[in-house]
Formats: structure tokens, sequence, C-alpha cells
């Protein structure tokens, strides 16, 4: 009994990372339509600055994060300024394969810059080790993590349907072309809200090394279960975002736990059967 | 796309008739392919996974270029046909032409299956659902490891001779005439389905789908055909790899593969099959002189290249040039 409960707890916490690594784009993804694959390469240049903060500049772990975070919001709002806005009305190959050509080129200047080593980072001494509770012996850094996503969870509900900016982007996200029409600037919402999703990506990139390590195609790799969590939550839906995050993390963790020789293929066959029940997702409007 | 409106004085009948007439540049191109025979001999095995390539990345852009559905997920049907061909070789049969028959009947029945999920969903659930089927084959193979023989990949693969008098040597001359004998049927099949009322259809449904049913058309149809067509031609495609190698291994059904064929696409021209053609020649031409040098300079210029390719030439390098080439003219 105990043992299926720290499954199930190490896949929720699993998803709860795979969630602030993907809730960014479900909602930029839901504001504009465009596809950007880069997500995930936004990811890794978070977790790399975490790197570089902790062993560069000598910071804390919990002061390496804030780091990560406002770093990868600056490159991608310079992203989205000067190239990404050309390719709103392109078409989603056109998309796609843009993206794709900067994921290719960040993971190569990864390689170049830091090599192909996994990198390590060293975590302070009371995120180590486990905590007993309720009879089940928990890893400390997976319940930081948790606490970690419901805060924010809390802080994003909270921004976007208590706030004025929220406000207009829930506007912006239900028909851009009104919201246009009534006077927002949909232009700087979507700046803001790319920078602030792309953040979330270096936060979560920062907050995956202890977990599944960082090395060159973290880009690459994590890219595929961020697609899933925002395509089975619906976009632009942070409730999506969140249930779909802890279900793959959960199904994923425990099949691979639990039934070995089909547990890397649950979750694609999960995936396939949702999208085709409802091909826009779970808490999708569209 | 200007060139596909038929003007008022001819039929659509004469119109299709005079698109299918073979030009003087492409007798002279696909003179051009017998080249690496006399030339380049050393570059024969290089030459023939071009062409290996090139009937792949026709399939997709039968699928993507013509009917518009963007698939990431292609490596699914390439595997299978590999896998195909590799056990019926394995399990006793190695004539080529019949296994590569096999290897395409069955990715294309597979195709066939997957096409009634594929119509059902469009944008990102389409993009996903290409996404997944592909890795869940891939999954499923590396699960099934006693028939798959898993990540070491298949063993005792032993082919025939070809019309049981071409043996299958060393330096590549029956792979790549081979190889490119098959490129050029399936891009004669190819281009009589493009060059068909079939054809056009499909790019009605790619410039606008609503309409399409206002026509009478009906396109759901039309596009399960289509897939599983791209799907049997990615299978014979696969098959060509594993018979001339001898080998299969996991990387046949990767999303790697995937990616790689509809960035030659892209790089090529989508929407035209000398740009699937092109496109393979360009991407494995310059992987092999760069991965030689450093695989991450290879994933630095082919990803800066994808990013130029998509800002400045939607219509890919083979269409640049058409541009280039007509505005002279």
């Amino acid at each position: 009994m105990g043992s299926i409960g720290i499954v199930l707890f190490d896949g929720f916490a699993f998803g709860m990372l795979l969630f602030v690594l993907s809730v960014g784009l479900s909602v930029t993804m839901g504001l504009m339509n465009f596809i950007n694959l880069a997500h995930g390469a936004f990811g890794m240049l978070g977790g790399y600055l975490a790197v570089v903060a902790m062993r560069q500049l000598g910071l804390p772990f919990l002061a390496a994060l804030p780091f990560a975070f406002v770093g990868s919001a600056l490159v991608a709002v310079a992203f989205e300024r000067t190239l990404f806005r050309r390719l709103y009305r392109a078409g989603e190959l056109n998309q796609v394969l843009f993206t794709i050509g900067l994921v290719f080129v960040a993971s190569a200047v990864a390689t170049y810059v830091f090599g192909t080593v996994q990198q390590v980072i060293i975590m302070p001494s009371w995120l180590r080790g486990s905590v007993e509770i309720f009879g089940m012996r928990l890893g400390a850094y997976r319940i930081f993590l948790v606490v970690m996503a419901l805060a924010i969870t809390a802080l994003l509900v909270f921004g976007l349907e208590r706030t004025r900016f929220g406000a207009q982007i829930r506007a912006a996200v239900d028909n851009q072309q009104v919201a246009q029409g009534l006077g927002l600037n949909v232009d700087r919402i979507f700046a803001v809200t790319f920078a602030v999703g792309s953040g979330l990506a270096g936060l979560g990139g920062a907050l995956a090394i202890e977990v599944v390590g960082l090395d060159p195609s973290f880009g690459f790799h994590y890219l595929v279960y961020v697609l899933i969590v925002v395509s089975v939550g619906g976009l632009g839906s942070i409730t999506g975002s969140f249930v779909g995050a802890a279900l793959l993390g959960i199904f994923d963790v425990a099949g691979k736990y639990f039934v070995p020789e089909i547990g890397s293929f649950l979750i694609y066959l999960i995936l396939v059967g949702v999208l085709l029940v409802r091909p826009m997702g779970l808490f999708g409007k569209r | 796309m200007s060139d596909t409106t038929p003007t008022a004085a001819e039929t659509p009948q004469r119109w299709l008739r005079r698109q299918g007439r073979w030009s003087p540049v492409e007798i002279v191109f696909w003179l051009a392919t017998l080249l690496p025979f006399f030339f380049f001999p050393t570059y024969l095995p290089l030459a023939s996974q071009v062409a290996i390539a090139a009937l792949f990345a026709i399939s997709v852009d039968l699928v993507l270029g013509y009917a518009g559905i963007v698939t990431l997920g292609h490596a699914m049907f390439f595997g299978l046909g590999a896998y195909a061909a590799g056990l019926l070789s394995v399990y006793g049969w190695g004539e080529p032409i019949t296994g590569l028959l096999f290897a395409g009947v069955f990715a294309g029945l597979v195709g066939f299956v997957a096409s009634f999920l594929i119509v059902r969903v469009q944008h990102l659930a389409l993009l996903m659902v290409t996404l997944g089927l592909g890795l869940l084959t891939y999954e499923l193979a590396n699960a099934l490891t006693w028939l798959t023989g898993g990540t070491d990949g298949l063993r005792g693969i032993r082919m025939w001779q070809v019309f049981n008098y071409f043996r299958f040597d060393l330096w590549g001359y029956t792979a790549y005439g081979y190889s490119l004998a098959v490129l050029f049927l399936g891009f004669l099949i190819s281009r009589t389905i493009v060059n068909s009322s079939f054809g056009l259809a499909l790019r009605g449904i790619r410039e606008n789908v609503k309409r399409m049913p206002a026509i009478g058309s009906d396109y759901k149809w039309h596009l399960q055909k289509i897939y599983a067509i791209s799907a049997a031609l990615a299978g014979v495609a696969g098959g060509l790899l594993v018979q001339t190698t001898s080998t299969a291994t996991m990387e046949v059904l990767s999303f790697q593969r995937s990616a790689d064929v509809v960035v030659m696409l892209i790089l090529g021209g989508t929407g035209r099959l000398y740009g699937a053609i092109v496109g393979a020649i360009i991407f494995l031409l310059v992987r092999d002189q760069l991965a030689g040098v450093n695989p991450q300079y290879w994933y630095f210029g082919i990803g800066l290249l994808l990013m130029v390719v998509v800002l400045f030439m939607p219509k890919g390098i083979l269409g640049a040039l058409v541009r280039l080439t007509s505005k002279r003219g």
C-alpha cells in the first residue's frame, strides 16, 4: 500500500514539474495560435542559467530560480519581438519548422558552451533526503516541487481571474479581433504573456535539473511531454494544463513502475485516445 | 497558386494533360541521376541513401504538400515497411521485389486504418495525433523485442539477387540501381496522382477544406486514400533501406526520422515532387560533409538553414530558384 502511495506521489511531483514547464505554452498558444516548439528550449536555457548562477556567480539554489525565470523571460521576449511575430500569420507548418530550427540551434550552442555532459547542481541540505508523512517516505525535493507548482498555480489563477491584466488576456484568448477592436493592445499583452510563459519554462528547466538532469537534448526530449500536456489539457486553460500535467506525470511514472512492458507507450495511447474523443483537449474551448 | 487556375478557353482535362507533359529539364534531371555510376562510384552508398530518402520525402509530400496534412510521425510507415521487409527475409523469403511489395502493402494497410483517425482531427490535435502514433509505434517495436530485436536491431537479413541476377555488392552498384529504379517508379506513380483530377481535389482540400464539401467533393475519403497511398510509398522506402543495407534498427521508426523528412521537404519546397528530391539531395549531402567534421555543426547549420528558409523562402529552395529564373526569363 505504501509503495503505491509513493509512486503516485512521485508521479504527481513529476507532473507538477511538467506543469511549470508547459503552462506558459498553453496560454501563449491559446492567445496567438502560434505553435512554439522552442518552448522546451527556453526551459533548457533556464536550466543552464541556473547552473551558471550557482557555479559562476555562487548564488544559492533559491536565488538561482528567479535568475533563471528572468533570464529566460528576457531572451524569449527578445525573440518574440524580433522573429516570432513575423510568423503569426505564416501557417502552422512554417511555425513548427522555424521553432524546430531554433531548437536545433539552441542544442548546438548548448553543446558548444557546456559540452554534452549531464549538468549537476548541489542542492541545499534541506532539499536532500526524505521526509516521513502518513507513514510514507517522500523525497524532500519532490515535496518542494509540489509546493512550488501549487503556489505558481495559485498566482496564475489569481492573476488571470482577479487582475485587470488577466481580464485582458482572457478577452484576447476568447476573441482577439474584438479585444483589439475594444482598444486593447493585444500586441503588448502577448509580449508580456510570452515573457512570463517562457520565464516559467525557464524556471521549470531549473527545477528539472535535480529530477531529470540537464543536457543539450533537453529542449527536444521535453518538447514531447510539453506538447502532450498542452494538447491534452486544452489550449489557453490553466486548469487544463494542471490536470493534463498531473495525469501525464502519474501515468508515466506509475505506468513505468507497475507495468514496465507497456508503460512507455501507455502515455501515447492515452494521448491519441483523448485527442480523438476531444480534439480540443480536455478543457479546451475552441 | 496562379498556375492551377485553368483559363476559360480550355477544359480541365486538357489542362491536366498539359501539366502532365514531360519537360526537357525533367528528362535531363533523371539522366543526371545516372552520373554517380560513372563519376562518383565511391559515393554510391550515399547516393542510394539519397534515393531512399527522396522516395520517403515524396510520400510525405503527397500528404503534406498536396493534401495539407501536417505530419510529424511518418517514420511510423517507413519503419513498418522496413521491419516488414526485414522480417520477411529473416523468416526465409529474401526475394527483394516481392519483399518491397509486401512492405508497401503492409504499411499501406496500417496507413489506411490510421487514416480513419487522421481525418477526424485538425491543427494542433492533428500534429499531436501523428506524433503520438509515431511514438507509439516506436515504443511498441521497442517492447516487442522477440520480434524486432529491440535496440539491438534485426539479425539475419539475407537478400537474394534482384531478378535472380544482380547481387547486392559491397560497392553499392546494385543498391543504387535498385533504389533509383524504385524511386523512379514511385515518382511516376506520384506524378500521375498529382496530375490527375484526384490530385486537383487534394489541392482543393489543402487550399480550403470547407469549400470542398460545398462543391460535392467527398474530402474525407480523398484524404484517406492519399494517406494510405503515402503510407504505402513510405513503407516501400523503408523496405528499400533494409534490403540495400541488410540492417533494420529502431532508428527507422524514430521521431528524428519523421522530423528529418519534413525538414528535407521544406528545404526543397512542398507541393512539388522535385522539391522532395532536391531537398533529400541537399539534406544528405550537407549532412555527409558537416557531420564528418562535427555533428554539432550539422545541427547548428540545419537549424539556421530552416529558420532562413521559413523566413525568406516560403516555397523552399527549389521554389526560390524557380521564382528567380522566371523573373529573369
